[in-house]
């Protein structure tokens, strides 16, 4: 057949839909909700991979994390002896153990975290303060609006001087430069020496956290001043604890390094630690295993949009099914007046691809505005690639001529004397 | 008139030819047998029939219902094929064609005129009159100079856009004589052509068929009215899909 022709069959199709407006439609809706669903889910889907894949690499793709846990088991004991400050967690020795032991790594960097008040003028805000050393920035790349962050001098001296987060120095100095004032952390005097720059918006992880509630000072101050016991009070109870530190982050030479280091830690920790009272993870780790849900996730999702598809593909053919049986004598006087086989075959398959195709087009414009809907009402980031569009397409055209050709070869197979004495 | 596509194309064999028939025959049926079975049934609807038809005879087949005549008129137009016998159609044996090869033969050769018009109701006029060129895949410009002449000729020219549905059963009839003529065929079969039309109606069409006869045109014609089959030339009686009899009428040659 060659292109004119082709186009005439086309307009022919669309001419003979035309005639049945609302069952066209109707049968379109099938293939309109399949392919909407097929790119919202994807879209969506791809967004949260996304944003977990984003979360892990904010954690740094080279680092590793090792966190104190407090062992489950030690609750009750506690409750015996309500003086007496758990102790648990990882400790300076561990710190250095991986620093000077593991060769693949780069710098260590321990943190301790107490939960303490500070106040400047007549404002007081709740904070936690951040003993660490100065690579901190490095590692977790963070981003200093104003003045400076920690030194290796301000470690070793002992400095009382702050770097706080963003949001703190919102709330605590409105109007005023924070630097070089004084604030009041507990009842230690410290001088702020740099103020942090706001994290992304979207960036919801624990360091971007830190970066806007935190304040860092020396870790050989926050230990001087505040002391190895940490006291919490909540609601009416107070509970001691002893933790040398919170969290050590790993940073690794190289990409190839970091899982075998990750195993090398486990494996020194273990040795360490008899209770089970810290963490290691691995964000490498984490991103394979997200990668994995992802695909776990792709396949779940393209089975159900694969069976609405179906669904929709079985209505069509349903339809045309029904229209050839309607259409026997238009059959029987094109076979009449020289119509071959493959000619009524192209007629019905063209019609059932451009039926398809247009409930594809609707479905595109439906499933792209879905996912910009969600992302407006509810915060989740939804990604539309536009391999999903030239996709959903594809599939619905295919569906077309699947679901098509039944129909279309049932008609061409009429007899042409049987069908022209159809009423 | 053009002659272009009145040759038969290369799928159509032409060393199928007899060799026997005068030049200006163009139909002949030699013991043409049409047999139906059904379960133990068999039903004779053609039964060894012999007809010879030449170039620009005006036939008329009559028959009683169930006499075999709209399955003779099937085998003629290639609609049907033969269970026995042989069919030849400008020379052309039809019996051995395979279903491309008929709709090539019914595209080409053959003018189709039903007696319930058989129009496609979604197309206008001018679409229906292409229809049959569309199948020979000619240029659209083509299809559209022939449909304008041929609607003029059959006296329709200004309800070119109009839809069946708009127009009267003798305007419908009209079209799809004017449709019958698109492809320049051999035959013009008609089956019942004003079976549905009243008197009047009827009297138009049949003057415009003698019209189509006197300009050169072969016609065969089925019907059940000894009045309407007395306007053609030669007569054929069928009973039980047998040849009862044949007059030639003293109005055209034998």
């Amino acid at each position: 057949m060659h292109r004119g022709s082709m186009i005439r069959t086309i307009r022919l199709g669309f001419k003979s839909l035309m005639l049945h407006k609302l069952r066209s439609a109707l049968t379109m809706l099938g293939i309109l909700f399949g392919v909407s669903s097929v790119i919202a889910m994807l879209s969506i889907g791809e967004g949260a991979s996304y944003e977990a894949q984003e979360r892990i690499k904010a954690l740094g793709s080279n680092n590793i994390i090792l966190e104190s846990r407090k062992p489950p088991d030690q609750n009750t004991q506690q409750e015996q002896s309500a003086w007496t400050a758990q102790e648990y967690g990882l400790t300076y020795q561990d710190a250095e153990l991986i620093a000077d032991t593991l060769p693949a790594v780069k710098v260590v960097i321990p943190i301790r975290e107490i939960p303490k008040r500070v106040r400047y003028s007549e404002t007081i805000v709740p904070t936690i303060v951040l003993g660490t050393v100065p690579g901190y920035s490095e590692v977790t790349g963070v981003q200093l609006k104003e003045g400076r962050f920690l030194t290796r001098i301000d470690l070793q001296r002992k400095r009382n001087v702050a770097v706080i987060g963003s949001e703190i120095a919102r709330k605590l100095f409105r109007l005023t430069n924070p630097i070089d004032k004084n604030i009041r952390i507990g009842k230690e005097i410290f001088r702020v020496i740099g103020q942090l720059a706001e994290p992304e918006r979207g960036n919801t992880g624990k360091s971007a956290d830190r970066m806007r509630q935190g304040i860092f000072v020396p870790l050989t101050a926050a230990i001087s001043f505040f002391g190895e016991l940490i006291v919490k009070t909540s609601a009416g109870s107070r509970e001691m604890e002893r933790v040398q530190l919170h969290r050590i982050k790993v940073q690794v030479l190289g990409n190839e390094e970091v899982l075998g280091t990750g195993a090398a830690i486990r494996k020194i920790m273990a040795d360490q630690h008899k209770k089970k009272d810290f963490a290691v993870i691995v964000p490498l780790e984490l991103l394979r295993q997200a990668e994995d849900t992802k695909r776990i996730f792709n396949i779940v999702l393209g089975s159900i949009a694969g069976i609405s598809l179906l669904v929709g593909g079985i209505g069509i053919m349903n339809v045309m099914l029904a229209t050839v049986t309607e259409r026997t004598r238009e059959i029987g006087i094109r076979r009449a007046l020289g119509a071959k086989q493959r000619h009524i075959i192209a007629q019905f398959l063209v019609e059932t691809v451009v039926l398809s195709c247009m409930g594809g087009i609707l479905g595109i414009l439906l499933g792209i505005t879905i996912p910009a809907v969600v992302e407006w009402y509810s915060n989740i980031t939804t990604i539309v690639s536009p391999t999903f569009p030239i996709l959903a397409f594809g599939i619905s055209a295919g569906v077309g001529i699947l679901f098509g050709l039944y129909p279309a070869w049932r008609a061409a197979q009429m007899d042409p004397v049987e069908a022209l004495r159809h009423e | 008139m053009e002659t272009e596509t009145i040759h038969p194309h290369s799928e159509i064999q032409p060393s199928t030819k007899m060799s026997g028939p005068a030049d200006d025959e163009l139909v002949r049926l030699d013991r043409v047998e049409r047999i139906y079975k059904m379960g133990d049934n068999v039903v004779r609807a053609l039964d060894g029939v012999d007809i010879s038809i030449h170039k620009g005879q005006y036939w008329s087949i009559i028959g009683r219902s169930g006499s075999g005549k709209s399955t003779l008129l099937n085998v003629l137009g290639c609609l049907d094929r033969p269970t026995g016998g042989t069919y030849f159609l400008g020379g052309t044996n039809v019996n051995q064609l395979d279903d491309d090869a008929l709709s090539e033969i019914r595209g080409q050769r053959i003018g189709f005129i039903f007696q319930s018009f058989n129009l496609i109701p979604q197309l206008t006029v001018l679409e229906n009159l292409e229809v049959p060129l569309f199948y020979q895949e000619s240029e659209p410009g083509v299809a559209k100079e022939r449909a304008e002449r041929f609607a003029d000729r059959v006296g329709l020219k200004d309800r070119l856009h109009h839809r069946p549905n708009e127009l009267s059963g003798g305007q419908q009839q009209r079209v799809a004589i004017a449709r019958a003529l698109m492809n320049e065929p051999l035959i013009l079969l008609a089956d019942e052509a004003t079976g549905n039309l009243d008197s009047k109606t009827e009297k138009e069409i049949l003057t415009l068929l003698d019209e189509l006869h006197q300009e050169g045109m072969t016609i065969i014609m089925v019907t059940h009215s000894d009045k309407v089959a007395d306007r053609a030339g030669h007569k054929l009686e069928l009973r039980d899909g047998k040849v009862l009899k044949i007059t030639h009428l003293d109005r055209s040659p034998l």
